[in-house]
């Protein structure tokens, strides 16, 4: 497969598709994070926080910012992802999509690029809005660009996934409910596991949320849970994974094409 | 001439073991409209499904103008057209984005003057920026169509076109359908109602439990298998059939005053002339004559009895 054999036409077309609705619905898709986020910072930056010290010399309003960043841009690839392939298979309108000269490279571009980019925006704008409230560094800006990038990018496709795998809406908020805000809140979004004691402390370490979540710190204020290289070696892991899982999908045709 | 679809020992057999579409072989003409008719289940929508690129094909091969659905898909795909039988559309999208992304899924660049001209021949103009979920059904299966037709087909497949919607509109259908033949669109579509194959198909396959029983030209078809009904109005009523009317099968009808007599339209003497000498001669008087000849539908269950 080369460039030129793409059929560009219909990445460009299930991007503009996806970023459409996006925007015909910006103010609740930004609005609820940037609440959320505005939220915290009143709960756990001025109540909590004030009467928190410093960890590892940065002030903990802005030390839980990259987790929360993390926190929103996780739930919501995953949650972006997995509606954008699950309304046309619950609405029928997959047929068109099964049916056009597409390759799944094609789809999976345009549905995760397009779930990424809304990801990356709002991981923006989330950092934007915590500007607001507490001063914040970025030590490594392209690595911080950088990670934002590959977590939307694979937690969009393990959306994707769960998007195929989910036969009812019940079933698609199951992973982002049930799996990834316990571990999210687990990972270390709002303490460093450092102040976990021993034992839970190596139980964290399987958290893959954590490695993530310290990446990311790691390029705003250069300290980390776990070295920056083991970070980014679990990040391109699971990225390589739910690759693995979709590429499976679409050579079986699991759940699309009986 | 190379048929624009052939299919050759093409099956589907489910992981639950059930085979829907047993080793199927059709080619079909390039322009004509085909018409698929099958009780539910019969395995139609499969048999789409697997060309269309819907379904995992068990076995066979599909080929569209020669080009192989599974070698070549990119450029087998972009000559096909498909109108599903369910209503799915994009329903908060307008029929003008939702046309728009159809033509670019199948890698065409934009093109609004076509797009407008679709949407006009569908009468669906003057909804183009409404929210397709506020349009009818009718409507939303024209936008269906109209999707279908976005990226210039060459075959197009109608999947039950006119299941659920109004006489007027299923009139309109058909003379969208004979458009689309008049511009060399090759049309394949299934459907329960006989008479909309007899109205628009030039060939007609039969399909039942998975297995394509008989592809004919319609005309041919109604020839060979069709048969003719001669009615007798009786001037007087009729205890019985006499008996020296027995060759000819007659059936009492009316309460004893019309005589039903059934007859080949391919027999080299369908017995009329002398049927009628015979009552002239036993003084039975007539009082009037009318012959029917059966249809598509006569001959579709008649086919499909015969297969059970």
């Amino acid at each position: 497969m080369s460039a030129t054999n793409l059929n560009w036409r219909a990445i460009a077309a299930i991007y503009r598709f996806e970023m459409a609705r996006f925007f015909r619905t910006a103010g609740q898709s930004l609005a609820t994070p940037v609440i959320t986020t505005s939220l915290y910072f009143v709960v756990f930056g001025a109540a909590i926080g004030g009467r928190m010290g410093e960890i590892d010399g940065v002030g903990y309003g802005a030390f839980i910012v990259p987790g929360l960043i993390m926190l929103s841009v996780l739930t919501e690839s995953l949650n972006n992802a997995a509606f954008g392939i699950y309304f046309p298979r619950w609405t029928g309108t997959s047929y068109e999509l099964l049916s056009a000269p597409v390759s799944p490279f094609e789809i999976v571009s345009g549905y995760v690029g397009a779930a990424a980019t809304k990801s990356v925006i709002l991981g923006l704008v989330i950092l934007a809005t915590a500007s607001l409230f507490v001063p914040i560094q970025i030590l490594h800006p392209l690595w911080m660009i950088g990670f934002l990038a590959l977590t939307a990018l694979s937690f969009c496709l393990f959306g994707f996934i769960t998007g195929i795998w989910a036969q009812s809406w019940e079933q698609l908020q199951v992973i982002p409910m049930l799996v990834i805000t316990p571990l999210t809140f687990l990972g270390g979004a709002f303490y460093s596991i450092d102040m976990l004691p021993g034992v839970w402390k190596t139980v964290a370490l399987f958290n893959p949320i954590v490695y993530l979540v310290s990446g990311f710190r790691w390029a705003f204020y250069g300290n980390a849970d776990v070295a920056v290289g083991i970070s980014l070696a679990a990040t391109l892991g699971f990225l390589v994974a739910c690759l693995g899982v979709v590429w499976w999908i679409f050579r079986t045709g699991y759940r699309l094409k009986p | 001439m190379r048929p624009i679809l052939e299919l050759d020992g093409l099956t589907k057999t489910y992981a639950s073991g059930l085979q829907a579409l047993k080793p199927t072989t059709l080619a079909i003409r390039e322009g004509e409209i085909f018409a698929l008719l099958g009780p539910n289940g019969a395995g139609k929508t499969t048999l789409i499904g697997l060309i269309c690129g819907l379904l995992r094909p068990s076995g066979g091969v599909v080929r569209v103008a020669g080009l192989d659905i599974v070698e070549d898909y990119r450029r087998a795909r972009s000559l096909i057209g498909l109108v599903p039988q369910e209503l799915a559309t994009e329903m908060f999208e307008t029929p003008f984005a939702a046309m728009n992304f159809s033509r670019g899924l199948f890698g065409r660049p934009p093109d609004h003057a076509l797009v407008e001209r679709l949407l006009r021949e569908l009468s669906l103009w003057d909804k183009r920026k409404d929210r397709i979920q506020t349009l009818s059904g009718g409507m939303k299966r024209r936008v269906m169509i109209a999707k279908a037709l976005a990226h210039e087909p060459r075959l197009l497949f109608l999947d039950e076109p006119t299941a659920g919607v109004d006489v007027e509109l299923r009139r309109d259908m058909w003379a969208l359908v004979r458009r689309l033949r008049d511009t060399g669109v090759t049309v394949i579509l299934t459907t329960h109602y006989i008479e909309e194959a007899e109205e628009m198909a030039d060939r007609i396959g039969v399909i039942d439990k998975g297995r394509l029983i008989l592809v004919e030209d319609k005309a041919t078809l109604m020839r060979k298998l069709g048969s003719k009904q001669l009615t007798v109005q009786l001037q007087e009523r009729l205890e019985a059939v006499p008996e020296a009317l027995a060759r000819w099968r007659l059936t009492l009808k009316d309460d004893g005053h019309a005589l039903e007599y059934r007859f080949d339209t391919q027999a080299e003497e369908n017995g009329i002339p002398a049927l009628l000498r015979q009552l002239h001669e036993l003084g039975i008087g007539l009082k009037d004559l009318a012959t029917e000849q059966s249809s598509l539908e006569d001959i579709f269950v008649s086919l499909t009895r015969k297969a059970a």
